[in-house]
């Protein structure tokens, strides 16, 4: 276990798991409630030493059940709290997901993905991407999905994680990998300006000099539910309006823009530098925030090309918003691999010049 | 006119949406007067389960929040853990803490979590029309054990409180009825007992079952279903203190 000295503005080597553990605690987490899963162990391991060391909280609970009402009960306070799993701990926690978005209560929630359906296995993968990006859990609501790529990014969102979730009172998961999470590369905390953040008057603090508070997700008057969810929908469009956060890399003159997020696009990455090598104009868009999805900037993207390429650590998941995205304008081919599987620069190379040659020929 | 009785001040002067005869308006005083009696209604956060008691919040005038079901001793784990000045009590039935939050109340008790829970156990599913809870003794008739239920089938009533005294982390458990007015100045006396060791910074669990009357959907009439407690219910569960 890491136990370095944690200095803010300096160069240090961490592992992704422990980073964002560690950035966390500087975004001002109070509380941190989480269930032992594979691969996210390092953040559960570090918070249980960081967090007393801190003077905050931290419990190991029973269950992914029991950690994200652990987390309901601390942000119905006011409270700035998170918990962290991987993916069958993730849809354990849907209820609670609901039920904080039902009742507008902010919550920072990390998935280090793992290998799905059922128990999978503990090899990185994308294949929680609907469940992220759809809600996850029943009712019509949305959470904020932030895809970072590289440690520095995951560091870098958790403060971003954490205000977005205040500002909008709205659950806000970050859509790690067991990549992402197990790797160690540089990083710098970064101690940056934070948004200004509304009062928390909501807050259950104990109704003294003012009426009582109320948290709840129960409407049962006649049209006052339908009334709630208009709210959370209008709120949702501030989110889509103002919160979009997406790289273009090289898609000025590109023919080929592949799309990936993650760890997929840094492989992605990798092979648009070898595509360029050898004479193949590709691009890619790296959608950054998950939900709301960068639909604006791919359907500009779409005006000046020919084809796009999807690709993810999944069956075909992210490809389904590419696709409502350009609306049949251009083509939308998919390359995916999953349960483990990682798409090698080679692959990505492949489709790539399937995809442009022909292209070229005309 | 000199005022004998009165509202206390934590209740709110409102019709509730309890059918007549039902436990819940009785429990709900006891625990607005122990609020006001301690002195703690501006510190004190309650938790409303899912049941007939979700809208406890338009009866109890302090900060409250309605949970999923079953998962109140969570919710308030990390209530009390990031707030613990504040008084965090818990009020569930028996569909709630002793079918689908069991983990959670085992857990919460095991963790020795400074938390107040009332428990209200009428051996019934009262909101969803009256089905078998946990609680539900042998032979009774519900909705879905509509010729009694059988031990060989659906099992023997859980007495959770008795598991729940086995626990280091529980500290006071109590299990009483709201039966008639002696058994309800008992139960007011072990309410207040437990918001009391909370608030002394006693570090533990405190649980009172409270057992309450369903007239509705024991299908009796509210004198009857009083008599019922205090004859059939009490012999699978004994009142008294089970520990502390």
């Amino acid at each position: 276990m890491t136990q370095q000295r944690i200095t803010v503005d300096e160069r240090i080597l961490m592992c992704g798991n422990e980073a964002l553990a560690e950035a966390a605690i500087i975004a001002g987490c109070d509380a941190y409630f989480g269930y032992p899963i594979t691969p996210q162990n390092e953040i559960t391991a570090y918070m249980s030493r960081r967090m007393p060391e801190e003077g905050r909280v931290f419990v190991q609970s029973e269950s992914e059940l029991a950690a994200i009402n652990m987390v309901f009960g601390a942000s119905a306070t006011g409270k700035r709290t998170m918990t962290s799993s991987s993916s069958p701990g993730i849809s354990l926690m849907q209820e609670g997901i609901s039920y904080l978005a039902g009742a507008e209560l902010p919550a920072v929630i990390v998935n280090v993905m793992r290998g799905g359906p059922g128990l999978g296995n503990i090899a990185p993968s994308q294949g929680d991407y609907f469940q992220a990006t759809r809600g996850g859990g029943h009712g019509d609501y949305r959470t904020i999905v932030l895809g970072p790529s590289t440690v520095q990014e995951l560091v870098d969102c958790m403060p971003l994680a954490f205000d977005l979730a205040d500002q909008y009172q709205i659950p806000v998961v970050v859509l790690a990998d067991g990549i992402l999470g197990q790797m160690m590369e540089p990083i710098v905390f970064n101690k940056k300006p934070r948004r200004s953040l509304p009062p928390k008057d909501w807050a259950l603090t104990g109704a003294k000099d003012r009426e009582q508070n109320i948290v709840r997700s129960l409407w049962l008057p006649e049209g006052s539910l339908e009334k709630h969810n208009y709210k959370l929908q209008a709120k949702y469009e501030q989110v889509q309006k103002n919160e979009v956060i997406c790289e273009q890399y090289q898609i000025d003159d590109a023919e080929i823009v592949v799309i990936a997020y993650g760890v997929a696009a840094r492989i992605v990455r990798s092979a648009v530098n070898q595509a360029r090598k050898e004479g193949i104009k590709a691009g890619l868009i790296r959608p950054i925030t998950l939900w709301p999805f960068p639909t604006e900037q791919i359907v500009k993207a779409a005006d000046e090309l020919s084809i796009f390429l999807v690709v993810e650590m999944s069956m075909g998941q992210m490809v389904e918003d590419v696709k409502l995205a350009v609306a049949g304008k251009v083509p939308v081919v998919f390359y995916g691999r999953a349960g483990g599987g990682v798409p090698t620069v080679d692959q990505v190379m492949e489709r790539i010049k399937q995809l442009t040659i022909p292209v070229k020929k005309q | 006119m000199k005022t004998i009785f009165e509202r206390t001040p934590t209740l709110k002067d409102c019709p509730t949406h309890y059918c007549p005869g039902c436990g819940h308006g009785i429990a709900h005083r006891l625990i607005a007067e122990t609020i006001d009696e301690l002195g703690i209604h501006d510190r004190t956060i309650g938790i409303a389960p899912v049941g007939c008691a979700v809208l406890e919040y338009n009866y109890i005038d302090v900060d409250m929040v309605e949970v999923a079901h079953g998962r109140a001793p969570a919710v308030a784990t990390g209530m009390k853990r990031t707030n613990p000045d504040k008084i965090i009590f818990s009020y569930q039935g028996d569909g709630d803490l002793a079918a689908i939050g069991t983990g959670e109340i085992i857990h919460a008790a095991h963790r020795g979590e400074q938390i107040t829970v009332i428990f209200i156990n009428n051996a019934v599913f009262g909101m969803t029309g009256g089905q078998m809870a946990p609680t539900t003794v042998l032979g009774q008739v519900t909705a879905t054990t509509q010729k009694g239920r059988e031990a060989a089938n659906e099992g023997y009533p859980l007495q959770v409180s008795e598991l729940l005294a086995l626990l280091p982390g529980a500290i006071y458990v109590e299990r009483c009825a709201l039966s008639s007015p002696a058994q309800i100045r008992k139960a007011k006396k072990a309410v207040k007992h437990a918001f009391e060791l909370q608030l002394n910074g006693v570090q533990g669990l405190s649980l009172v079952e409270l057992l309450s009357s369903c007239p509705t959907y024991w299908r009796m009439t509210p004198v009857k279903a009083m008599e019922w407690i205090e004859n059939e219910m009490t012999k699978v569960f004994p009142l008294g203190r089970l520990k502390g």
